[in-house]
Formats: C-alpha cells, structure tokens, sequence
C-alpha cells in the first residue's frame, strides 16, 4: 500500500509539510482550448495544483473534467470540481471513474450554485445528494472500493478529497461546525472562500484549530485579489456569502487611479504572509479570477516561488 | 394544502377562443381555501369570460358550477348529465381536477384554469408559502420539524450552504434559508448536536423519481 490516499503533488506537498499553494483556471465559454492553454501557461510552476471550476456560478461552460484533461496534458495538475447541481448519483459516480482513469487524482466536492443565478435559470437542478454526501461518496469508493449501493469496485479511485469552506456565510457560529462534518465525511484538504474579512476569518481559524480540525485536514486559505473598486464593490453586495470589509473598499479607493489593481496584489500578499504564520493554515488556495497572468506576479511576490518538488 | 393560482386571464381566453358554451368547475377543496378554484372564483371567471366576449361581439354562454371535490370520482360523477352540453370546460381545481375530468369524460374538452404551485399553507392573509414536496420518506423530526427537502433551493440535508446570508437564500432576498432557521432553532433548543450527524443519501425511491406514485391501503379496497 502506498503511504498516499492518492499519490498527487498536492497530497505530497501538503504531506511533506510544505506550505501548499494552489491556483484556479475556469473553463472556457467554449471550445476555445487554445485561450485555455494560455491560461493555465501562466499557473505552470507557480502552484502546486490548479482547480479547475465546474460550470461555476451556473454558467455554462466547457465541462470540468475535459478542462482537467487538457491541463493535465500540459503538465499542470488538476483539482476537478465537481457540483451537486447537473449530476445524479449514477453520473457522479462514473464521471469520478473516468476522471481517475485519466490521471485525475485531486477532487473538490460542491453543492454547486444554484441555477438561478446563471445563464440557464429555467434549467431543472438535480441535487440528488449534496456536497457532505458526495465528500462520503469519494471516500467510499476510496476507501471501502465500493459504489453507494454497497457493489465492488473493479479497480477503486485513488483520489484526494477535497471540499470547501466558507467561513463568512450563515449561520457563523455553524461554519466550524459544518467543516468539521465535511471532515468526518471525508474531506483530506479544505479550500476556503476568498477571504477579505481577516478578523472574522482568524476568528474561525481559532475555532477549527481549538477543535483540533487542523490535525485531521489540510486548511487552504482562499484568496482571491481585488482587480478593481467595480469589482470589491460587486464582491460585497452582489455575491451572497461574501464579506468585503469597508475598510478594504476604502484602502482600494485611496490607491488612486490606476493603482487600484496594485493595491489589490499588495493586499492578496500581505494576506498570504499572514495565513504562512496562522496556526491551523497549511496552505493558500489563489483564485485570480480571469487574472491568471498576474499569479507569477503575486507568487513571487508572496514567496510562494519555487514550488517544492516532492 | 394544495395551493394554486388562477392563470393569467389573456392565456385563458386564448384557450377557450373556439368554444361558444363552457363551463366552468370549482372545487370545494384546497383550492376553495385558497381562494383560487372555489364557487366564488368560479363565479368571478364566469363573469369575466362574459365580459371579455362582450368586448369583442361574440356571442358566448358561460355558466359555473362547483364540486364536492374533483379528485373523487364519486363527486365528479355528478356533472355526467351536464357535460355533454358544453363544448369546453375549465377546470379550477389543481392539476388532479383536469384529469379526473378527462378520465371520466374522455371526449369532453378540459382546460386548466389555475396554475398548481405547491403544497403548503398561508402564512399570512394572502400568502401561501411552500412546506412539503411529497418526497414519500418523511425526515422534519431530523430538522427541528422544519423540511429543507421543500424549503432549502437545494434540498441539502447536511446543513446551510456557502449563500446563505442574512438568514436569506441565494437565490433571492425573498425567500429564507430555512437552514438558517434550523440551526438558530436547533441552538435556541440546546439540540445543535443532532444537526452535527451525517445524513446519508436519501432514497428518492418514495419520491416521484421512482416513477408515477400509487397508494394502496388492502384494509379500505373493496
């Protein structure tokens, strides 16, 4: 038996003691794989694994696993998201299957946001099981080399659970809590929403941390740097569960003209300093969104750079 | 209850545009209760069918009439001998009242009249809000008696999603993330460990994914 539940550099990383560092990359609104390709370009050797999101915010886009496909033949390692929202437990189960077939070995386990939001609001959802069922669900398959209904596997998935986390949604006092289930279910490494509410979020890391959760799972801080005032302002009214201080929309506004963006970086690296001495963190999950090009950038920036080779 | 809403009055008219003589066919039932398909409604949309004709110089008859209930043959039994003198009936009872009608009456016209929304109650007056979706397996004592089957956008079992914010859902300020209510329910209550339990994967089998639904009791079959 391998001393790996899966075997991926992020599993290696985080288990050798590394300070992991992970990127996302979204999927194109199309069969564009050549913009996909270039995307990604900029993540190589910056992360240790880039995330490649499902049809977020319920947008339709190239298919998650088929964007980790091609990530993967370009020699970064995938994290494949995968949502609650398009799949039942038949299709969950076979696109896990496939994915680990093909050299997948990370996974994030998402309810997925719901279809309203999106592009195709009069779509019917499935949400057949949710995100703490689908963690068990990997797990199970991992670990007991079964299917849920209890039938053998015939060469079971070797994949490294993930599952998120969003420290500033409601109920508060819950949110520790609901990681806590999320480990229990199975989850190896917890990637955090993007986090602008330093206060509230060591808050909740002193929660996890006194419940010993940071001894069972890995816990990446999410960071997502603020490009512009548009977007801190739509970060903070616009998308639920998100918690975008006054204070960080006033310090963007003093920047000034055109150095908005660059205050948004130095914000992102000052945060990523601290989260390097926070107990319980093992790691930063950065998600620059529609930005890839500035993560060299802000990894060097942040110290991030090189990458361990594990 | 079932609670249902009238369709919009142009899409009626659109319906029944080529019939001359129609009737229209309350229930005493949910629908009555919510103030949508009783014998008063059925009135109201007998009255604005005239109208709407008068408007236009057609010559129509209209006239109503309001059962038991249209979801027990017994009852709708009771129109056999008027049916035949209609060339359109419009149902405002749920979408079971349309059916039965047509089960019965194979060669009548039948047209809906409301729209079916959900099962719940009033909430306040002139408010309806939904709080079962007849999964078949009931789970509420797991909940604090509250359903996030019906109530959470996504049916979680294992608590309140990343959206939740201001005790409201993501999808819309106007509907409450019923996880939001458990858990501050659940806390108030000292019983926040029992939401702290794995809920495995529900079985859909009882719910309308494992197909058409029907309930035999042997003890009441004649």
């Amino acid at each position: 038996m391998s001393e790996y539940k899966s075997g991926s550099n992020l599993e290696k990383v985080l288990k050798a003691g590394h300070f992991a560092f992970t990127g996302e990359c979204g999927p194109p609104l199309g069969a564009n794989v050549e913009h996909l390709k270039e995307k990604a370009g900029h993540l190589k050797g910056c992360v240790d694994a880039v995330n490649v999101t499902d049809n977020q915010t319920a947008v339709v886009r190239m298919s998650s696993w088929a964007a980790s496909l091609i990530l993967l033949q370009e020699g970064l390692e995938p994290n494949f998201q995968m949502v609650c929202r398009d799949r039942n437990r038949l299709a969950i189960q076979s696109d896990i299957l496939g994915v680990y077939s093909h050299g997948i070995r990370n996974m994030l386990c998402l309810s997925g946001d719901h279809q309203r939001f999106g592009n195709h609001p009069e779509a019917k959802n499935v949400f057949d099981i949710d995100s703490m069922q689908l963690i068990h669900t990997v797990k199970t398959m991992r670990d007991e080399g079964t299917f849920l209904n209890g039938q053998d596997i015939d060469v079971p998935p070797q994949i490294f659970i993930g599952a998120a986390s969003n420290p500033f949604a409601e109920p508060f006092e819950f949110r520790v809590h609901r990681l806590a289930k999320k480990i229990a279910a199975g989850a190896d490494f917890v990637q955090t929403q993007c986090i602008y509410n330093m206060d509230r979020f060591r808050e909740f890391m002193k929660r996890a941390v006194d419940m010993g959760l940071h001894e069972k799972c890995y816990i990446l801080a999410g960071v997502t740097p603020m490009k512009s005032l548009g977007m801190a302002r739509y970060m903070a009214k616009q998308v639920p569960g998100m918690d975008v201080p006054a204070s960080l929309i006033k310090r963007l506004q003093g920047a000034g003209k055109g150095k908005v963006a660059g205050e948004g970086i130095k914000f992102a690296v000052e945060q990523i300093e601290e989260f390097k001495e926070t107990e319980g963190v093992a790691g930063v999950h950065l998600m620059a969104i529609e930005w890839e090009h500035r993560v060299p950038e802000i990894s060097e920036l942040a110290g991030m750079l090189p990458r361990p080779k594990v | 209850m079932i609670v249902a809403e009238q369709k919009p009055i142009k899409e009626i008219l659109e319906m029944v545009k080529d019939y001359n003589k129609i009737l229209v066919l309350g229930c005493k039932g949910c629908v009555t209760v919510c103030n949508v398909g009783g014998s008063k409604e059925a009135a109201i949309l007998a009255s604005t069918l005239k109208i709407a004709a008068r408007k236009t110089n057609k010559k129509i008859e209209v006239e109503e009439h309001t059962l038991e209930r249209q979801c027990d043959p017994e009852y709708v039994d009771e129109v056999k001998d008027m049916i035949d003198d209609y060339d359109a009936i419009i149902s405002i009872a749920c979408g079971v009242g349309p059916q039965f009608l047509s089960e019965r009456y194979p060669s009548a016209r039948i047209f809906p009249g409301v729209n079916t929304k959900f099962m719940g109650g009033a909430v306040e007056h002139g408010m309806w809000s939904e709080r079962c979706a007849g999964c078949g397996t009931c789970v509420v004592h797991h909940f604090g008696g509250l359903c996030p089957i019906a109530r959470c956008s996504k049916s979680l079992l294992n608590g309140p999603c990343g959206g939740s914010s201001d005790g409201k859902c993501e999808i819309s300020q106007d509907v409450d993330c019923i996880w939001d209510i458990i858990v501050r329910k659940m806390t108030e209550l000292g019983r926040l460990e029992e939401l702290l339990e794995f809920m495995p994967p529900k079985s859909w089998i009882t719910a309308r994914d494992g197909g058409p639904r029907r309930l035999i009791r042997e003890e009441l079959v004649i």
